[in-house]
């Protein structure tokens, strides 16, 4: 019934573009990589294809965000720790995949273990040498801490600024944890040295490309999903419970359950952009739960436009792609550019830049809808009330704005 | 007192925040498919009231009961929503980035559950049900625009409406004609009339043209517990009913 619901009305063509365009991405990058000499005009060199492949994984991370910041209303600041976990399940996958190739050459020990002494496998290390096993983990890890996180904290009703606060100290505290050693991550170094993923070594050309493939054709699934949940009456749910909490309840929802549901999904759409990232990178470390990564994603996706789901794709490879380019003039700069961004943003584009378009495009639509009627009543004779015989006035009414989400009022308190 | 044959029994019941008294010692028993109109001066405790019967706030002491067998006290807001009491908030709340349309089908009758809100699909009977709402609260030419754009009166409606779709059987009105033009205001009487003929119904509302246009039976309340009660003309006339209206 999803499916059917993907391809119905017409709000859904910049999400259905969106799709096409990275399903082409998908093909075509890794093809102009792999096919074309260095000397070509259309070769993409392998920085790119490294570079746009972790791009893309973020836009995956802050797609993730707008499910539950632009539709539900809930401000999560630590969705960087479901990333992270992603990353580190398939961390722990790779590190397994190393085997007697590590400096200690442990055909069962990662390198790190054998360097504090251990002399076993800890019991949460089992299994990760599947990929199946890591691939579920990849979901579980992530989707468990946010259901669990979710029921606990929406049941108690924390709402608003300590919701946002308590989320941020969730990464806070998933940040200290790791750095220990005796967690048993690597502690400060984290995971790194991979040699391969599913055979192919991950260096490889062939395994960067197959990498950004996968990465660009999970953002556009991803996409395609949270549009039809958005759309779906969950997903208007999903809206009146952001606009008017008490409402929903009165009517019999419970909002918390609306809200961990759409948390848990999003944390698991994190999770997997973590897993797609770290093969990447090739490192996953502490570093990855840091709260200033979770306020990032705030800030793509406020730039793209929350609650408009191709918003924050194309905030989250815009800001990062002029990060790049900006760390490279001014390194120093960058975290004041970063705020300057932000505050540039609320002030001026305050729903983002899809969310300033569609306004926009509505206001010229109505214009011209009234310029219309205005044409109309002009050339047409007055309407005459019959009783009086006198011209009476039409009454005008107010028209719709777009019915987009993204221009939604203000929350509003019940009572 | 017996609770059998009441739809709403109030009991002794009192609540304070922070040491003040909003409701006290309040006692109010409705007949099922009664209609009753709740008056009184700003602070009186209607609200809370209704806050206690939804499950909004709990009571320190006192019974409240529904359908003379269920334990109001002993359930959340969504499921005293569930078991038949809708309510209209003071301030209008609608869901002003849907569609009017759709602000009835989120409230209507059916499975609360996230699945099956999922994969939802509107059957016939829940178009023609929509249809039937829409006809009544008189809303069917502004099914496809957005609720935020609406006029006051309009939204009052809508919250109504919804309150239909719900299907409850006993409705809570709080002060729903405030901010209406006199024409809307008749118009609103008409209605609620028509939904207690089929539902109890309980009205909060300060506009006395309003209440005697419903013609139902009065409860004043004042500093949290009941004041006088009986028809218009006889609360009306009550002299401590008239001091607290004055004497302010
Ligand atoms: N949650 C709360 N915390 C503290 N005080 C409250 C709370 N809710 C209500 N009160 C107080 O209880 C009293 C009764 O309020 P309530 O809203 O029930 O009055 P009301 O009869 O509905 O008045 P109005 O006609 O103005 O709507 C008021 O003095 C109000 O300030
Ligand atoms: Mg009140």
């Amino acid at each position: 019934m999803i499916t059917q619901r993907l391809f119905t009305g017409g709000s859904n063509r910049r999400v259905l573009v969106t799709a096409l365009v990275l399903a082409a991405v998908a093909v075509l990058v890794p093809v102009l990589h792999l096919a074309l000499p260095p000397s070509s005009p259309f070769h993409v060199p392998a920085y790119m294809v490294a570079l746009v492949g972790k791009y893309l994984t973020y836009a995956l991370l802050a797609l993730a965000l707008d499910l539950v910041w632009g539709y539900c209303g809930i401000l999560s600041l630590g969705h960087g720790a479901f990333f992270a976990l992603g990353g580190y399940a398939m961390g722990m996958y790779l590190m397994r995949q190393i085997g007697d190739r590590g400096v200690y050459g442990n055909p069962i020990l990662p390198d790190f273990m054998v360097f504090l002494n251990w002399k076993e496998l800890p019991w949460f290390w089992y299994g990760f040498d599947q990929f199946w096993f890591a691939a579920i983990m990849i979901v579980l890890a992530p989707g468990a801490l946010a259901f669990v996180f979710g029921w606990f904290a929406f049941r108690s009703r924390v709402t608003g600024v300590y919701l946002s606060i308590i989320t941020q100290a969730l990464t806070y505290a998933l940040l200290l944890a790791f750095f220990r050693n005796d967690m048993g991550f690597g502690g400060n170094n984290g995971l790194t040295d991979f040699k391969d993923i599913l055979g192919f070594n991950v260096q490889a050309p062939e395994t960067r490309a197959g990498l950004f493939a996968a990465s660009a054709l999970a953002l556009a699934l991803a996409l395609l999903i949270t549009s039809a949940i958005t759309r779906s009456k969950y997903g208007m749910l999903m809206v009146a419970v952001r606009d008017a909490e008490s409402r929903t309840r009165f009517i019999g929802w419970r909002p918390e359950n609306i809200k961990v549901f759409a948390f848990t999904i999003s944390a698991v759409m994190a999770g997997i952009a973590g897993a797609l990232y770290v093969p990447q990178v090739g490192i996953i470390n502490p570093g990855e739960f840091a709260p200033a990564n979770s306020i990032e994603v705030v800030v793509w996706t406020a730039v793209g436009g929350r609650g408009t789901l191709v918003g924050p794709i194309i905030g989250a490879l815009l800001v990062n792609g002029g990060k790049s380019w900006f760390t490279g003039i001014l390194p120093e700069y960058w975290l004041f550019a970063l705020g300057g961004l932000f505050i540039a943003v609320t002030l001026f584009l305050p729903k983002g830049i899809i969310g300033t378009w569609d306004s926009w495009r509505a206001s010229r639509r109505d214009a011209a809808e009234r310029a219309r009627t205005k044409a109309e009543e002009d050339a047409a004779p007055p309407p005459v009330d019959p009783a009086t015989g006198r011209p009476v006035r039409v009454e005008e009414t107010p028209r719709a704005p777009s019915p987009g989400l993204s221009g939604g009022p203000a929350p509003q308190p019940a009572e | 007192m017996s609770k059998s044959g009441t739809i709403l029994y109030l009991d002794g019941v009192s609540v304070s925040f922070d040491g003040f008294r909003a409701i006290n010692n309040l006692s109010l028993v409705l007949d099922r498919g009664e209609m009753r109109a709740i008056i009184g001066p700003n602070g009186a405790g209607k609200t809370t009231m209704m806050d206690i019967i939804t499950g909004k706030t709990r009571p320190d002491a006192g019974e409240v009961y529904f359908d003379g067998t269920i334990d109001l006290t002993k359930h959340d807001e969504a499921d005293i929503a569930m078991m038949g009491i809708g309510r209209k908030f003071q301030k209008p709340t609608v869901f002003e980035s849907h569609t009017v349309e759709d602000n009835l089908v989120l409230a209507l009758a059916g499975p609360r559950s996230i699945f099956p809100a999922l994969f939802h699909r509107r059957s016939k009977a829940e178009s023609e049900h929509i249809d039937e709402i829409l006809a009544t609260i008189r809303l069917e030419a502004r099914r496809n625009d957005l609720a935020a754009n609406l006029s006051h009166g309009q939204k009052q409606w809508l919250e109504i409406g919804m309150l239909l779709a719900q299907d409850p059987k006993l409705l809570l009105v709080d002060e729903p004609v405030a901010g209406m033009t006199d024409a809307e205001t008749e118009e609103t009487a008409r209605l609620l009339k028509d939904i207690a003929k089929t539902h109890s119904v309980v009205v909060v509302e300060h506009d006395m043209h309003f209440v005697r246009e419903l013609g139902v039976k009065v409860t004043c309340l004042h500093e949290g517990a009941v004041l006088s009660e009986g028809t218009l003309d006889h609360v009306s006339a009550d002299d401590r009913v008239i001091e607290v209206y004055l004497g302010r």
